[in-house]
């Protein structure tokens, strides 16, 4: 008998894991797919939004904030890359420049600390590559980027550190309230649960649906990105939007903790929770918006693009709420949901105890996590000193992100442990060059069966059929 | 820190013929750097013949290409650093490097030759739109499976871009069992050589689908198909002409490219149509001391003119390293865009120069014409040129007499 069971190993999921996992809990969290972070934490624009989009009042507006307070703390202790670049919410004409005015009422109205609207001369000296064509512009210092999946892998690892059961390949397609605990069922299994967290993103509703609660749905709305190669990463210093239309904060233009240019994303409402299809409009138009953000965004050096669906409530705002004893909602998590994470995990935690939930501190709870990312950023006395122990990190894998093999292995090792090439890849960057995985791949699939004790044909891109080789074509010598 | 004469980085075809030429050239004191637990880079893995018919007039597999070379560097025991990566390399000469037993380690060298070879475009260079399954490969990657590792990657096959490594790999993966249902080429001609289309399409019934692309990816798990269209002359897919093949596996060989980052730390200048470095007839780069061969250079189509380009590196290697005095000029190679580009660009010295290009397009019945200002220096007629096949010329001191620019054209009737 678990005494927390969260739905969905997403951020918003991890983050209440990790949150909790610092009182005496028996908590798991169950996950549909192969991996964490599958879901909208794999793919959307990876900014930690100042707070002034919401509006006044709202929770998204409250959480944004707070969250926005929290996130560099948060990610230093979870060893998370974090930088806190700046943002600017760009304008091109007298329209824009009343949208840009208002943004700054709004976000001073909701704590937002130290916004200033800027004329073309002030945007252009602290901006130089923004378009020549922008006349104003709405900088928010507090604006930061950080990786979203990074986090959540980050936040669901450090909550099993401090002894949460992850459940992976864990569909819910029941949960049955008893009056005491409620039974959660997946096709093979059954877990018990005092309480449980509806962190299920797009599905959400669906989750909720299964306790009786119909009163909000949500649905996906896509988003299309494209990424560039890192030799574009320095082209601007801030996050770079438009202003925003009512179906999003449009197109953007942003460096990534890694030092890649993020562009885009689209907005589309869609029916299909499972399509994660990019479109050529789609990708023409982050090309085309992306361009007029700013001058000497080279799509010819884009090595990948991709799509996320946003988890859009029927609300308007976060739906975090108890529609029964003992059973929470954080459903319609989108954006600002990322930089809200660490803040719907306090106010969840505060739900659950107000629901009657009054656990006692773990004594022996660690908030930290090692930096998978140490090596990399250590000097060559520091990297020596570590593969004199480990031979290994001194074996490049991938050699356009100078991944080495120890890096690999000790991720493979780590919780949550990963089983597929986009799991070992969303930990340690390597495929996540220009390459794309080309030179390093066949050998990643030989480190995942070694350790995971499968045949090498048995390893996978992401789960389920997503098969890299079929079948043996050579006996070994 | 260490000091070694001359480092040269990769250990394959250039890497190795560059070592021999500057031993040869008395140059002992040197160490090939190879990131791969073998020498012989790519040839590895290309185990189809058909290579070395111009340099040993004999038709080899990959293996027993590089094995030549390898041979030479055992016998002559030049050092060799197997699973090394290099790191950086500074303008003045110091490479960083890693591996298991070393750790992270720096060496300066005198001079140092580059030969990292090129790496293939892959599907997020291209933005085609759709999912992202499993299945999706560039043709290196699914040869290195095959090939070096016996896995099957796949049994129903699509291949976009009719570049060699496409083609070589439609026939393996037929031979495999697999079944390839077209290869798909953006241009209305191919870029791989002809003999690769003769022996690896036609022999085999697989349809080369010239002027058609891919223009979306369909499965969520597993590639299940692809919608391919044919594109109008200024490449766009015609909608109406939207065909959709089931099948499991897409190839990509859709262009190589040099792989330069250690280049750019080394301060090397480049060239924005080659990829690679900008070079004078000894492949010295920019950075003196630096040179350059190889793949890493310029992609070239037969690795019996990547051996002959590494010894021009490692012969003047070795010659600079020695300190022989020059007495030095300076000549511009420019081309007219019919040809694309020229390697080396530049001349620095007068005395026989073999000059490569390569053309923009497919030509038929065209003269190849070098000038200096109103001067011919050179002119030849050819009936066909095609962007596939590389071109070399060889110029003579008495040819460059006081030319300071030369300009590569092409007459076309």
């Amino acid at each position: 008998m678990y005494d927390i069971a969260i739905v969905g190993a997403g951020v918003i999921g991890g983050m209440i894991a990790r949150t909790l996992a610092r009182y005496r809990l028996k908590i798991c969290i169950l996950e549909k797919k192969h991996d964490v972070a599958m879901g909208a934490s794999s793919a959307n624009s990876a900014i930690v939004h100042a707070g002034f989009d919401a509006a006044p009042g709202s929770l998204k507006a409250k959480l944004n904030v707070r969250g926005s307070e929290m996130m560099e703390e948060v990610c230093r202790e979870l060893g998370v890359k974090y930088r806190n670049n700046g943002s600017l919410v760009i304008g091109f004409d007298e329209a824009d420049r009343q949208t840009v005015e208002e943004l700054y009422r709004r976000g001073n109205e909701n704590g937002v600390k130290n916004l200033k609207v800027l004329d073309a001369e002030d945007l252009h000296r602290l901006e130089p590559n923004v378009s020549k064509n922008a006349v104003c512009a709405l900088h928010a210092p507090t604006g930061s980027i950080v990786c979203p999946y990074e986090l959540t892998i980050a936040a669901i690892g450090n909550a099993m550190d401090n002894g949460a059961d992850l459940l992976l390949d864990f569909e819910v397609c029941d949960i049955r309230d008893t009056g005491k605990h409620f039974e959660i069922t997946s096709p093979d299994k059954t877990v018990l649960a005092k309480y449980v967290i509806n962190a299920a993103g797009l599905y959400s509703d669906a989750i909720a649906r299964m306790v009786g609660d119909d009163s909000f749905t949500v649905h996906p709305r896509r988003g299309e990105y494209i990424l560039l190669d890192k030799e574009c990463g320095t082209l601007l210093n801030h996050t770079v939007f438009r202003t925003p239309s009512k179906m999003g904060k449009g197109i953007l233009v942003s460096p990534t903790v890694d030092g890649n240019l993020l562009t885009g994303p689209t907005s589309t409402d869609m029916d299909d929770k499972e399509n994660k299809a990019t479109t050529a409009e789609g990708l023409a138009l982050v090309m085309k918006q992306a361009s007029e953000n700013a001058d000497g965004v080279l799509f010819g050096k884009s090595i990948t693009s991709f799509c996320g669906l946003r988890a859009v409530g029927s609300t308007g705002d976060f739906i975090i709420n108890l529609p029964r004893a003992r059973f929470v909602n954080v459903a319609g998590i989108e954006s600002p949901g990322l930089s809200s994470a660490p803040a719907i995990a306090e106010y969840v935690v505060e739900l659950l105890a107000k629901a009657g939930l009054k656990p006692e501190e773990n004594p022996s709870y660690t908030p930290t996590r090692p930096a998978m990312h140490a090596f990399r950023e250590a000097s060559i006395e520091e990297k020596n000193a570590i593969i004199q122990k480990d031979p290994t990190y001194g074996h490049i894998i991938c050699r356009c992100e100078t991944v080495t093999e120890g890096e690999i292995l000790t991720a493979i090792r780590t919780n949550p442990r990963p089983r597929d090439l986009d799991g070992v890849k969303r930990r340690t960057r390597a495929q996540m060059g220009r390459c794309q995985g080309g030179f390093c791949s066949p050998y990643i699939v030989e480190l995942l069966a070694k350790e995971n004790n499968i045949p090498y044909e048995a390893v996978t891109k992401f789960g389920g059929a997503s098969l890299i080789n079929f079948e043996r074509t050579k006996e070994e010598r | 820190m260490k000091e070694i004469e001359l480092v040269i980085v990769g250990g394959g075809p250039a890497g190795m013929s560059a070592a021999v030429a500057a031993y040869e050239s008395g140059i002992s004191d040197l160490l090939i750097i190879e990131r791969d637990a073998r020498l012989g880079g790519i040839l590895q893995q290309c185990i189809h013949n058909g290579f070395g018919l111009h340099r040993f007039g004999e038709e080899l597999t990959g293996p027993e290409y590089a094995w030549k070379y390898e041979k030479l560097v055992r016998e002559k025991q030049i050092p060799f650093l197997p699973n090394t990566m290099v790191l950086d390399i500074t303008p003045d000469k110091v490479v960083t490097a890693t591996n298991a037993t070393d750790g992270v380690f720096q060496i300066k060298a005198k001079a140092i030759i580059l030969a990292m070879g090129c790496r293939e475009r892959s599907r997020g260079a291209l933005n085609i739109a759709g999912t992202r399954p499993a299945g999706i490969y560039t043709a290196g990657t699914a040869q290195k499976y095959v090939n070096l590792k016996g896995y099957m990657p796949g049994k129903e096959v699509v291949i976009l871009g009719s570049g060699d490594i496409g083609l070589i790999m439609a026939r393996r993966m037929t031979l495999e069992g697999a079944k390839v249902h077209a290869v798909c080429e953006l241009m209305p001609y191919s870029g791989g050589l002809a003999r690769n289309i003769e022996q690896c399409l036609h022999d085999f019934d697989i349809p080369l689908r010239l002027s058609h692309t891919v223009v979306e990816i369909h499965g969520k798990e597993r590639l299940t198909g692809v919608t391919i269209a044919k594109v109008d002359k200024n490449r766009r897919p015609i909608p109406e002409t939207r065909e959709y093949i089931p099948c499991d596996t897409l190839l990509l060989s859709v262009g190589l490219i040099p792989e330069n980052e250690l280049s750019k730390t080394a301060s090397v200048t480049l060239d924005r149509v080659t990829g690679g470095a900008v070079v004078d007839q000894d492949r010295q780069t920019s950075v003196e001391g630096i040179f350059a061969c190889g793949n890493v250079l310029h992609v070239h189509d037969l690795v019996d003119y990547v051996s002959e380009e590494a010894e021009i590196a490692g012969k003047n290697a070795a010659a600079y390293i020695r300190g022989e005095a020059i007495e030095r000029t300076e000549i511009n190679l420019r081309t007219d865009g019919k040809i694309r580009y020229t390697v080396p660009q530049r001349i620095t010295q007068k005395k026989d120069v073999t000059v490569y290009f390569r053309v923009a397009d497919v030509y038929r019945n065209v003269t190849v014409k070098i000038l200096d200002g109103e001067r011919v220096v050179y002119q030849k007629k050819k009936p066909r040129v095609a962007p596939g096949e590389m071109e070399s010329i060889t110029l003579n001191a008495d040819q460059l007499a006081d030319a300071k620019e030369l300009l590569f054209a092409l007459e076309v009737k």
